[in-house]
């Protein structure tokens, strides 16, 4: 739920931007959001888990300049990521690259889900009798329901 | 001379607590009901014990004994009150006391409530928090002490970090530790369980009541603390992600599971060694979170702590009850008899799947938290930050949502999905047309915002479909319907509020993040800035001055229409003693919404001041919605079911003797 709301927070950003420190904010309000979104991924190094955007550290703003210089250069979202993570490594990406360690982390969810979904599977193919057992004849699913209908019905007529 | 007496309190609790761990177990092994009868008695004089260490230490606080090291390093004469009594806890060597006194808590109201257990499983039950008491005091004891005498007092303390003076901060710890340690219950019976070899539905009837407590503790520190760090970290956020967020987040979700699979256990005697094994993992969960903050292997606002040689103690508490407990699981998990069968698609079989998207969700916070920790711990560095977080978690729970209000339409054993699809499509209805209206006043097009506002309808309208269907309040009639609604369970209330609260969460967590206004500028005394529909008046500075800060306190004039509506006060503040400056952020609440404006630092003409505001629409939903969870699940802890021992009245004939 919390990817609606980030998804949905990168949309409120695509509406004029304002970034952090007033003075930084680039003319255009296209680049802005896009230099906004980026900062909101990247971490401030000196911080406790906290993105650039949402720090008042000076390296953060610094950061942020740059990001900025390197949109204003022309530069797509993924060059000035490369170029913090050749400056800084990859320790600067809140969002880790599907590579390495990382690769793992993105691949596990769903690893997790399939295995549990498999072995739900297995452990209900192993008791078929849980399906088949206790199922009414036709007979008595209409004694049952003629009995039900007696004690639900009578007394509203 | 009353610390003293403290101190040496908390020693003869470690002395009761080895013998409340040895004595019940061996006098279930030799059948000697005299030795089992200890542990009810042990439980007891423990709790006593640890309340009095803990009242002298308080009392050490409240009187500024500055010969006290631990009262030094977080407490200042000039300190209010309420933070002098709050600074017990607001440092490392007070929060283990603490939880500590918790767990002794614990084990003296099973001893004192638990008069209808069997005498062996109360025994066991007791000789485990016996340990778990054990190993935490002996950590106190030796590396931890609260009780340190300095010999050369000196005339001030070192004051309590400031962001940790604020009433969120007095409440939000106790909490945490209620629910953490409340697991602990739920870990001893499973452990007892195991022990004896022997688990039935009775065993899911007393551990449940527990449980729920624990969750509804847990529920309300998350919350709190959540609440916390959005207003006094001042960045508007109310979830970061945080491992030590995180550490709270993983028992919540394992609890949760636990509470669903108790439930299946206790009506079918189905899923027993799975709910035994979540028991484990709930508490080792907590075990593990308050690892990860008070070893100091996290640096973050909670970390106060930073010394290896506890790290290594907790680690070792960690391991051997984690390990023991999984150990114990792996060995005698086999010994307890399987129990009813269910197929699929049946309420059994949708709890199976609640169950397994929970510990999945756990799983991925688990794996999220400690990969960066354990590429440290090998020389690399890599972050695992909200944005992933936010892609990972939410569709997982996002689908977990999906399948809320279809769980309780199905019957136990076999369920009919179609039948229950039917009777939810008025939900889906509803929720399709609040999204489709939402979508055309405001002209959001964004399909993930629209889609989550439906499943926010449909979990909250949805919670509600259970008691209308079996109420009947269509076909019987109203008066016939009421009457079947007030006999129902009010377990089937608590069920019903605790989902509602999901969707209220969530419909905050949505409205809040599509539609709030920002803004982010300079202004100078005199200006007008727009945020949404409001128009800001920054009035001027003022300064001010607390019992040990001084500060700014800016005044906002908030307009809508030409009208006023409010005035916000955000300040800064200087703590001298610490030399930490400390934002405030200044927030009003308007109906159901939030106006939230913090000072940022000084612009750069003269006088001006960065100001960023926003108006936050339904904020408030994230935390009543949390509210409304806890009110479920106190409901459910009424239920009769629940209070072990109260008989259970006949079976009510109710429809056919009530309409005539």
């Amino acid at each position: 739920m919390r990817l609606l709301a980030a998804l949905a927070l990168l949309v409120a950003l695509t509406v004029p931007a304002a970034a952090v420190d007033p003075s930084e904010r680039l003319a255009d309000p296209a680049l802005e959001g896009r230099a906004r979104a980026i900062s909101e991924e990247l971490r401030c190094l000196v911080c406790q888990n906290q993105s650039i955007d949402a720090s008042d550290a000076q390296l953060a703003k610094d950061l942020r300049l740059v990001v900025r210089e390197r949109i204003a250069a022309g530069d797509s979202d993924d060059e000035v990521r490369d170029f913090l993570v050749a400056r800084y490594g990859e320790f600067v990406l809140l969002r880790p690259r599907a590579h390495g360690v990382g690769l793992l982390l993105w691949v596990l969810p769903p690893a997790l889900l399939l295995i549990a979904g498999a072995g739900l599977f297995l452990a209900f193919r192993r008791r078929p009798d849980a399906r088949g057992t206790e199922r009414l004849s036709a007979e008595e699913e209409a004694a049952l329901k003629a009995l039900s209908r007696e004690e639900e019905g009578t007394p509203n007529y | 001379m009353i610390v003293e007496f403290g101190h040496f309190a908390l020693i003869l609790a470690l002395a009761v607590a080895l013998a409340q761990s040895v004595l019940p177990v061996v006098g279930f092994l030799r059948r000697d009901p005299a030795l089992m009868a200890v542990a009810p008695r042990a439980s007891m004089m423990q709790f006593l014990l640890v309340a009095i260490a803990f009242s002298a230490l308080t009392y050490a606080y409240l009187v500024s004994d500055f010969s006290l090291l631990n009262v030094v390093e977080n407490s200042h004469s000039e300190k209010p009150l309420i933070y002098k009594f709050s600074g017990v806890w607001g440092n490392h060597e007070g929060s283990m006391l603490l939880w500590a006194l918790i767990l002794a808590l614990f084990g003296a109201a099973v001893a004192a409530f638990g008069g209808n257990l069997p005498q062996t499983l109360k025994a066991n039950v007791l000789a485990v928090q016996g340990w778990i008491s054990t190993a935490f005091l002996a950590f106190i004891l030796t590396t931890s002490n609260p009780f340190l005498r300095l010999a050369e007092p000196p005339i001030e303390g070192k004051d309590l970090n400031p962001i940790l003076q604020d009433i969120g901060l007095a409440i939000h710890p106790p909490l945490l530790y209620l629910g953490y340690v409340g697991f602990s219950i739920a870990f001893a019976f499973a452990i007892a369980a195991l022990i004896e070899g022997r688990i039935d539905a009775a065993w899911a009837r007393w551990v449940r009541p527990w449980v729920l407590a624990a969750w509804i503790f847990l529920t309300a520190g998350i919350a709190m603390g959540s609440y916390w760090a959005y207003y006094e970290l001042g960045w508007g956020g109310f979830w970061f992600w945080d491992p030590v967020e995180n550490a709270s987040l993983m028992p919540w979700l394992v609890g949760t599971a636990l509470l669903h699979s108790a439930a299946v256990m206790e009506k079918r005697e189905a899923l027993k060694v799975w709910t035994v094994l979540l028991a484990i993992l709930a508490f080792s969960l907590s075990l593990l979170g308050t690892f990860l903050v008070r070893s100091g292997v996290l640096t973050s606002v909670h970390a106060f702590a930073t010394d290896p040689t506890r790290g290594v103690f907790i680690l070792a508490i960690l391991c051997l009850f984690i390990g023991g407990g999984l150990g114990l699981f792996a060995f005698r998990a086999g010994t307890l008899r399987q129990g009813g069968l269910f197929a699929p698609v049946s309420r059994e079989g949708a709890l199976v799947l609640n169950n397994v998207f929970l510990t999945v969700a756990a799983g991925v916070v688990l794996f999220g938290t400690l990969v960066p920790l354990i590429v440290s711990a090998f020389g690399g560095a890599i972050s695992v930050g909200a944005p992933y977080f936010n892609t990972v978690f939410g569709p997982l729970f996002g689908a977990t949502l999906l399948v809320v209000p279809l769980g309780p339409l199905l019957a136990w054993k076999r369920g009919d999905l179609l039948g229950a699809l039917e009777r939810l499509w008025a939900v889906f209805a509803i929720a399709a047309l609040v999204a489709i209206i939402v979508a055309w006043m405001s002209g959001e097009t964004h399909i993930v915002a629209l889609f989550g506002l439906g499943v926010a309808v449909w979990v909250l309208v949805g919670a509600f479909a259970e008691l209308w269907t079996r109420a009947r309040l269509r076909e019987a009639g109203l008066s016939v319907g009421l009457r079947r609604l007030a006999g129902l369970p009010r377990s089937a209330f608590g069920t019903a509020l605790a989902h509602a609260g999901l969707g209220v969460t969530l419909l905050g967590i949505v409205a809040t993040s599509t539609f709030q206004s920002e803004a982010i500028l300079e202004m100078k005394p005199g200006d007008t800035a727009t945020v949404g529909t409001y128009s800001v008046t920054f009035d001027g500075l003022r300064n001010t001055a607390g019992p040990n800060y001084s500060g700014v306190v800016a005044s906002m004039t908030v307009r809508e229409g030409g009208v006023v509506r409010f005035v916000v006060e955000p300040s800064r503040r200087f703590y001298a003693v610490r030399q930490m400056p400390t934002t405030e952020a200044g927030i009003r609440t308007h109906g159901l919404s939030q106006f939230y404006v913090t000072l940022g630092s000084e612009g750069r003409d003269s006088g001006s001041v960065v100001v960023r505001m926003w108006d936050k629409p339904l904020v408030t939903l994230i935390w009543l919605g949390a509210l409304v969870m806890m009110a479920g699940g106190a409901l459910s802890l009424t239920d009769r079911r629940l209070r072990v021992g109260a008989p259970k009245p006949a079976r009510r004939a109710a429809p056919m003797v009530t309409a005539e």
